[in-house]
């Protein structure tokens, strides 16, 4: 029988005897299996992000803050925070009223609505874009109309917002069903029967119970909405001062080698990363609590 | 009337809002995501199905759509295997930093895919942080498909860790000390009771994965170079389309692209029910 088939019993100096649980790899296992990952971490996450601080401070304070604070780069600051700031309540407005309707509700069509719910994850962002383009463009059904009224959606703020909700359309939604579905009907049953109307329902028991999962939801839409890349490529025009967000303002000056100024505007947007990871993770452990206090009752 | 319609889709329930709420869901729904997307499929067929069988059997679109999904599939092997045993040890082992991984996967989720693109460029390019150690063996990662592969990695990195990373927890370890008793060593325990209970999570996470690569955009074409037949990604082939005002290009394009991806999701759901079938659900 080889050595690893049961517990192993060895001595340890004058430490005693240790023991290795049976469902413990060995420990040159544990190290080598902890060590490749660290390695892989390394390479894939930490250089990455390391390399967007490094190349923005390459040319000092000066520099970073000009990049900064040029007018184009600030036009581009403006309307991302402008699209998220419309794109974000939409979507969480929506995520509320779906997961009020599949968790609280019995109907036919429950599974299909929470996969079409989905849909948007599958869906290439280039591919949210077209479907823009040729919705509301030039050559698209609504087009003549809409140039006759003066309405211009795409290459232009409304496109861009389109676009935006539908890459961050699941987010809320995805955070808040399967919370509300095991925290169940009892409590607003409850309320409902010691005579609460159904917005104090909503306002005073079913939200409280899920502020942390839906705050975290709203987390990941806005970090994906300001990020947000190709979707907002195919609608935006890429017209400076106008309607360029911060990603295509990076791409835009990448591409006239403009590095220092990029990687400037890309660290802004890697700070909104890496705060959303902070936020996320200190939720977690809360929420992480919550969760247990929802199971236990 | 509409309260008619609306009690027999649901069954009878005290709570309030229904129909409000699933009214603003579907319609939301429907104006974002479905009457969108159905208009692509239109707009695809509206070009008569000689124009269609034109584009798709393009050269330059099989080529793009061929370098997609064999990049993306690479990618998301290796992602299944680090990405088991990131989970693994996340897990399993308590070591200094264990938290602060936990919270770091997440960070391809979290950084906008431009960012990352001009990030990873300028570590893999010739003249570049990682990039200038390779070019004297010759080794070209920025500029060619090995690049796109490192970005999909990167893209790719969170979801299968995120999706085994629960069922690992949630796993009975009595389960591997009942295997031990019986006389199997660490090794067979972990491939053969183990594995098979982690299959459809591994599944899960590879299956999503693979569906964001193939369509990620923003990384992938800072570190591509973009040259048409090799190194180009059908989203591109799509913009590029697009700003050549062929919209039956782009569309075409995107409905294959659509129709392929599903039919790799349901071969992987597939594979998903039938190991669920074979290994029990756990």
């Amino acid at each position: 029988m080889s050595d690893g088939a049961f517990t192993t019993a060895r001595l340890h100096g004058a430490s005693g005897i240790h023991f290795r649980p049976v469902t413990m790899e060995r420990k040159r296992v544990r190290l080598a299996l902890i060590l490749i990952s660290l390695a892989f971490l390394a390479l894939f996450l930490v250089m990455p992000v390391l390399a967007v601080f490094v190349e923005a401070f390459r040319g000092g304070w000066p520099a970073f803050a000009e990049a900064i604070f040029e007018p184009d780069a600030a036009a581009a600051i403006r309307l991302t925070l402008l699209v998220a700031a419309i794109s974000v309540p939409c979507n969480l407005v929506f995520g509320v009223a779906a997961s009020w309707a599949i968790a609280k509700f019995d109907f036919r069509g429950k599974a299909l609505l929470n996969t079409l719910i989905d849909l948007p994850f599958s869906v290439s962002p280039v591919i949210a874009g077209l479907i823009y383009v040729l919705m509301f463009g030039s050559q698209s059904l609504l087009g003549p109309w809409l140039k006759s009224e003066g309405i211009q959606v795409i290459f232009a703020v409304p496109g861009i917002v389109l676009a935006t909700i539908f890459v961050t359309f699941p987010f809320v939604a995805r955070e808040l069903i399967p919370l509300m579905e095991e925290q169940g009907r009892g409590d607003e049953e409850a309320a409902l029967s010691l005579g609460a109307s159904g917005f104090q329902v909503f306002f005073r028991v079913t939200l409280p119970n899920v502020k942390w999962a839906l705050l975290y939801g709203v987390l990941l839409c806005n970090a994906r909405a300001m990020g947000e890349f190709g979707a907002v490529s195919v609608v935006s025009g890429h017209i400076r001062g106008l309607t360029n967000t911060m990603p295509l303002h990076v791409e835009i000056l990448y591409n006239e080698y403009q590095f220092a100024a990029a990687f400037a505007v890309a660290s802004l947007l890697a700070v909104l990363a890496l705060f959303t990871l902070v936020v996320k993770s200190v939720l977690e452990w809360r929420y992480a609590d919550e969760i247990a206090a929802t199971r236990r009752h | 009337m509409a309260a008619t319609t609306i009690a027999t889709v649901r069954k009878s329930s005290v709570i309030p809002g229904f129909g409000l709420a699933l009214g603003v869901t579907l319609t939301y729904l429907s104006l974002i995501v479905l009457i969108p997307l159905a208009l692509l499929f239109w707009r695809s067929a509206s070009g008569g199905p000689e124009e269609f069988i034109r584009i798709s059997t393009d050269p330059r679109t099989i080529a793009a759509l061929r370098l997609s999904f064999t990049t993306s599939f690479i990618a998301a092997l290796v992602n299944l295997v680090f990405g088991m045993i990131l989970a693994w040890i996340l897990v399993r082992y308590e070591f200094p930093g264990r938290r602060l991984i936990d919270a770091v996967i997440d960070l391809p989720f979290a950084l906008p895919t431009a960012v990352a693109g001009i990030a990873l460029t300028t570590l893999y390019a010739p003249n570049g942080w990682i990039g200038a150690w390779l070019q004297p063996f010759g080794i070209r990662i920025a500029y060619s498909q090995t690049g796109i592969i490192i970005a999909l990695i990167f893209i790719g990195l969170p979801f299968v860790v995120r999706s085994v990373q629960p069922v690992l927890e949630d796993l009975n370890r009595e389960v591997e000390e009942v295997a031990a008793t019986l006389g199997a060593n660490r090794r067979q325990t972990v491939r053969r009771v183990v594995m098979p209970a982690l299959m459809p999570a591994l599944l899960t996470g590879f299956a999503l994965a693979f569906a964001r690569a193939v369509g990620e955009y923003g990384s992938v074409i800072f570190i591509a170079g973009n040259s048409p037949y090799k190194t180009e990604i059908a989203p591109l082939l799509i913009v590029i389309k697009l700003e050549e005002f062929s919209y039956s290009g782009a569309t075409t394009i995107a409905v294959l692209m659509l129709i392929a991806s599903f039919l790799v999701l349901l071969a992987i759901h597939l594979i998903q029910s039938w190991s669920r079938r074979r290994y029990g659900d756990v």
